[in-house]
């Protein structure tokens, strides 16, 4: 057998709308043979596999809205579809009040792939190892898409369905992301385990975000999201609801990891076995939780 | 399957192409525009052959449609002729082979581009996505120290 190592794009029609709604209707019309693309970084990954062959790429780049990067300091940042990552990275306000978004955004392939992958385009890939979702949820992340129907939003907390399903429909395109303000005071970190310490996807990983809350027995709300280890990035709420009601400890921040490890439902594959996976996120969850906790109390 | 025509400009010299939509710009550059520094390596994003810069940002020219490039300025490797870090890289020995350099070198510009002064972290970070199956990485390091040091 001879394996072409080089495969070059399956045949398909690439198409540049004029405006989001010629684009949608376009897309609707196509439905099931057109993908909206951005850095087609998933998207031409799959192609050359021969698992997805669209007859049609649609770009969205340089739509209305797609290439804002904006920052209010009443509303929050909103980050367009076709912003890269690196530009999310550089920016002076992501690094002050999102650093966790940064830090998501840095542990993504390479420089020279960060200059195409988009952060929309991770959250629509769907994949539970998405390495920016875990932020994107931390954060209240809101999708503004545009359909058929004309825009609306979409929240981050019920968008993925499985592997690569989402409540988007043929027709829809995202737009951009928004994140409100992040809770006052807040501290959070990722923790990827990949099979080296850059530029691969992960074995799991850990999103932790946590701010001072005077509402709740333990004076702090945790947010905690899990990649890679479910059909969909996963919020660990048990362990988070846990770790609210009562103060927090050595001893909670063990039992919490402990509920996070016993609530994915990951698979054996070529990165790593179920149950490596399991005791992995009860580590990184429980090193994850004590590094935020560190940080708000230095 | 439709075709596009496109204006770009490669390393100064402007050029209109008629493109297909599958067509990458690392393919326009090897087999339209006959610019083979830029190498294939995996055709997958993944190993940084094909490094070049687009519009003064380092992309993987494997995952660029052509048909994206329409008024687009590119510079490969054969666009940094007499660039410093071409002679350091010479001088300390970090070429063997020789096919992941060109895509070296093109990190290594944008690099110095944006951070004139990089300490070995940023090197090292920028050059994650150029893999290097004969040096061990240390010489290209050291290269890309000293040609900072000449830039200045
Ligand atoms: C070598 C390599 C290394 C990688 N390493 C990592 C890694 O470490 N971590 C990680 O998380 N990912 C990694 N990836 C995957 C990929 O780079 C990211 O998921 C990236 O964020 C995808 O963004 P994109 O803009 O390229 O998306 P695209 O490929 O353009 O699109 C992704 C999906 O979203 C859909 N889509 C795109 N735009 C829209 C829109 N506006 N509205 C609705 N749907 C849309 C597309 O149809 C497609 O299904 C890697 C990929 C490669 C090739
Ligand atoms: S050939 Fe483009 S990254 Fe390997
Ligand atoms: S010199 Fe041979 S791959 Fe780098």
């Amino acid at each position: 057998m001879v394996t072409d190592t080089h495969p070059t794009l399956p045949e398909f029609d690439y198409f540049r709308p004029e405006s989001l709604q010629e684009a949608s209707a376009f897309l609707a019309q196509h439905a099931g043979e057109a993908r909206p693309f951005l850095g087609g970084t998933d998207l031409f990954v799959r192609m050359r596999d021969g698992a997805l062959v669209p007859r049609y790429l649609v770009d969205v780049k340089h739509l209305e809205g797609t290439d804002e990067l904006r920052f209010d300091p009443q509303h929050g940042l909103t980050i367009g579809a076709a912003v890269c990552m690196n530009r999310v990275i550089a920016s002076p306000e992501v690094r002050r009040v999102y650093p966790l978004l940064a830090e998501a955004c840095r542990s993504v392939a390479s420089h020279q792939l960060r200059t195409r992958a988009t952060v929309v385009g991770n959250v629509c890939n769907a994949s539970p190892a998405g390495d920016t979702i875990g932020a994107c949820l931390a954060l209240d992340g809101v999708l503004n898409v545009h359909g058929t129907g004309g825009p609306r939003q979409e929240p981050l907390s019920a968008f993925f369905l499985g592997p690569g399903k989402t409540k988007l429909q043929p027709g829809d395109i995202v737009t951009s992301i928004h994140f409100p303000l992040p809770p006052l005071g807040c501290a959070g970190t990722y923790l990827k385990l990949g099979r080296n310490r850059l530029s691969d996807l992960s074995i799991v990983a850990v999103t932790v975000l946590a701010a001072p809350d005077p509402g709740l027995p333990s004076g702090c709300r945790f947010r905690i999201v899990l990649a890679s280890v479910a059909p969909v990035p996963l919020v660990a709420a048990q362990a988070e609801e846990y770790l609210a009601n009562r103060p927090v400890t050595s001893d909670s921040i063990a039992e919490a990891a402990r509920l996070a490890g016993a609530a994915c439902k990951p698979i054996d594959d070529i990165r790593g076995s179920a149950r490596y996976r399991k005791s992995m996120v009860k580590n990184l969850t429980e090193k994850a939780l004590t590094a935020v906790w560190n940080q708000l109390h230095p | 399957m439709s075709f596009h025509e496109i204006q770009i400009t490669v390393n100064g010299v402007h050029e209109r192409v008629s493109v297909k939509s599958n067509q990458t710009l690392m393919l326009l550059l090897r087999e339209t525009l006959a610019l083979t520094g830029t190498k294939n390596g995996c055709s997958a994003g993944e190993c940084g052959a094909c490094t070049v810069l687009l519009n003064g940002e380092a992309v993987n020219s494997c995952m660029v449609l052509a048909a994206e490039c329409d008024g687009a300025e590119v510079i490969t490797v054969e666009g940094l002729a007499g660039d410093p870090l071409q002679d350091a890289i010479i001088r300390h020995g970090g070429v063997q082979c020789g096919f992941c350099t060109p895509g070296v070198l093109i990190s290594a510009r944008a690099l110095l581009n944006r951070n004139p002064n990089p300490n070995d972290e940023e090197i090292k970070e920028a050059l994650v996505g150029n893999l290097c199956r004969c040096t061990g990485y240390v010489r290209i390091i050291e290269a890309v120290k000293e040609a900072a040091r000449l830039q200045v």
